[in-house]
């Protein structure tokens, strides 16, 4: 039996078992519905009211009310992005956002360009860094919503954020961060930082899928996109997922509690790795910064060969990583991430994403610095494009 | 995602490598893309007598190369000239649509290689 490797928690995490256990009496136990009067409601509201308490400890908002329940990360941006641009459309009609967002910040701010509204995408350094004078720059009068993420989940380049709400603010437009891939991971403070608005996914600190929350700071208006009979005090309508919900609270409890031994264990492990593959492999780089990056991501290219079968011949031997090439993509193109930091297409297709896990050891690290140098040979050995000396 | 035999070729590619003094050289495809493949041919008396391949690409494009490299060996220029992406594809078992276009560059390389060894053949003339 090979050994089982598993490092791909952006892609996806298994849910924590003392989240499952937390969720388990609200399936068919605990199952009344929060909105009705009776004990039943009253159990199931009360359970609601505890996780959201729990998230909102993480994030270091100011009070319940701040915080709403969601189906996940895509719905809450989809929600900040929308919602602040058609309740403030009168004010002005311009978004600002980065060119390394995910897509469900991307794509909504792209929706919004067809109804009229115009976007402004800041750069980012070779590092991933949004640049603060382009995004000064790009700040007008009739700018609305700057949306940036907290930190990127496919090269981890953590932002600016507090110097970026200052200069946000300043302007009196409303920031909203896409935090999916940062919260649980390392310590946020919305209100330290700047913050309007926030998304927060359950499954990325090992929570059930299918849940997320928006932070909205007190006094700032929003416009619900999925209306209904008025759950989360309007904002967002439905009845309540509550198992989901016990469970991104309990994740964020533990997320919490457990943030600091963790992060300093995955960034360790993570080092290793990096320095690890970097030492023992020629022409191999790091994608993103080298220090200003979340600690479960090590992002590297190899030169002269493609992702995917990289992919392929490490799943062969039992290890589970992704790929920013074009080939791993359901639009066939490469990561926008990698193209944004200046790389060049092909360099894009020859990178490895590995995102490390409570699970991960320092014997999986080994592991795979120990098998990844003989796949890149063989790979580079197919290649036409490996140069002679790299072949001996 | 893949059936086993374009696993088993991309674990054990057939014919890699390349052909010093080919007789003809075919390159498809563009890093930029992420596939590039290069096909060398050895032709005596009409016949492929050798074929390697050299491919940068994902599994599919170096499958599909190792593929191809089985299908033209020991066969006339003109059978050769006549296998398709689809042969290629239907050998392996099919290939997910996703990379039919992009990855099955084979048969094209295959083809490149036979003309850059006809129109060799005809400068010497």
């Amino acid at each position: 039996m090979t050994r089982r490797v598993y490092m791909d928690h952006s892609a996806g995490m298994p849910v924590d078992p003392r989240v499952l256990e937390a969720m388990m009496p609200y399936f068919n136990q605990k199952f009344g519905n929060p909105s009705s009067l009776h004990s039943w409601g009253n159990e199931a509201r009360k359970a609601m009211e505890d996780a959201r308490a729990k998230i909102v400890a993480l994030v270091g908002a100011k009070k319940s009310e701040e915080m709403f329940f969601t189906s996940g990360g895509t719905e809450s941006n989809n929600l900040a992005i929308k919602g602040v641009a058609y309740r403030h459309k009168d004010r002005g009609n311009h978004i600002v956002t980065t060119v390394i967002e995910h897509m469900s910040v991307m794509n909504p701010c792209k929706a919004l360009l067809k109804e009229g509204f115009d976007v402004t995408y800041v750069p980012v350094d070779k590092y991933g860094v949004v640049d603060l004078p382009s995004l000064e720059k790009a700040l007008t009068d009739k700018t609305i919503l700057v949306s940036v993420m907290y930190a990127n989940g496919e090269i981890g380049t953590i932002q600016q954020i507090r110097e970026i709400g200052n200069l946000v603010h300043h302007r009196g437009a409303l920031l909203h961060v896409d935090a999916v891939a940062a919260a649980g991971q390392v310590p946020i403070n919305v209100e330290d930082e700047n913050i309007d608005l926030m998304s927060i996914s359950s499954n990325d600190m090992y929570g059930p899928r299918g849940v997320g929350a928006l932070y909205v700071k007190t006094g700032t208006r929003i416009q619900p996109i999925i209306q209904g009979g008025g759950q989360e005090r309007g904002l967002r309508s439905g009845t309540e997922n509550i198992p989901a919900v016990v469970g991104i609270g309990k994740a964020a409890e533990l997320t919490k509690a457990e943030m600091k031994t963790e992060g300093e264990r995955l960034s360790r492990l993570r080092n290793k790795l990096i320095k690890g593959v970097l030492e023992s492999i020629p022409s191999s780089f790091l994608n993103g910064h080298p220090t200003q990056r979340l600690p479960n991501n090590a992002n590297v290219r190899f030169s002269y060969i493609e992702g995917e079968s990289l992919i392929l011949s490490l799943d062969m031997l039992g290890v589970a990583c992704s790929s920013g090439s074009a080939c791993t993509s359901k639009t066939l193109e490469p990561s926008h991430v990698l193209l944004a930091i200046g790389l060049k297409h092909e360099e894009a297709h020859g990178s490895l994403l590995f995102t490390l896990g409570r699970q991960n050891t320092e014997e999986d690290v080994d592991y795979v610095v120990k098998a990844l140098p003989d796949i890149v040979k063989r790979l580079r050995a197919i290649s036409p494009l490996t140069p002679k000396e790299l072949l001996s | 995602m893949y059936t086993e035999k374009v696993m088993e070729h991309f674990r054990n590619p057939r014919n890699m490598g390349d052909i010093p003094n080919a007789d003809g050289v075919g390159t498809v495809g563009n890093p930029v893309c992420g596939d590039l493949m290069t096909i060398y041919i050895k032709v005596n008396d009409n016949r492929i007598e050798d074929i390697k391949f050299k491919t940068f690409g994902c599994g599919a494009a170096i499958a599909t190369s190792s593929m191809i490299t089985e299908l033209a060996r020991g066969k006339t220029l003109e059978e050769a000239l006549k296998i398709s992406r689809g042969d290629v594809a239907d050998s392996l078992g099919g290939l997910p649509p996703i990379k039919m276009h992009c990855s099955n560059l084979a048969a094209d390389g295959l083809h490149a290689a036979i003309q850059d060894y006809l129109k060799k053949k005809e400068a010497k003339k």
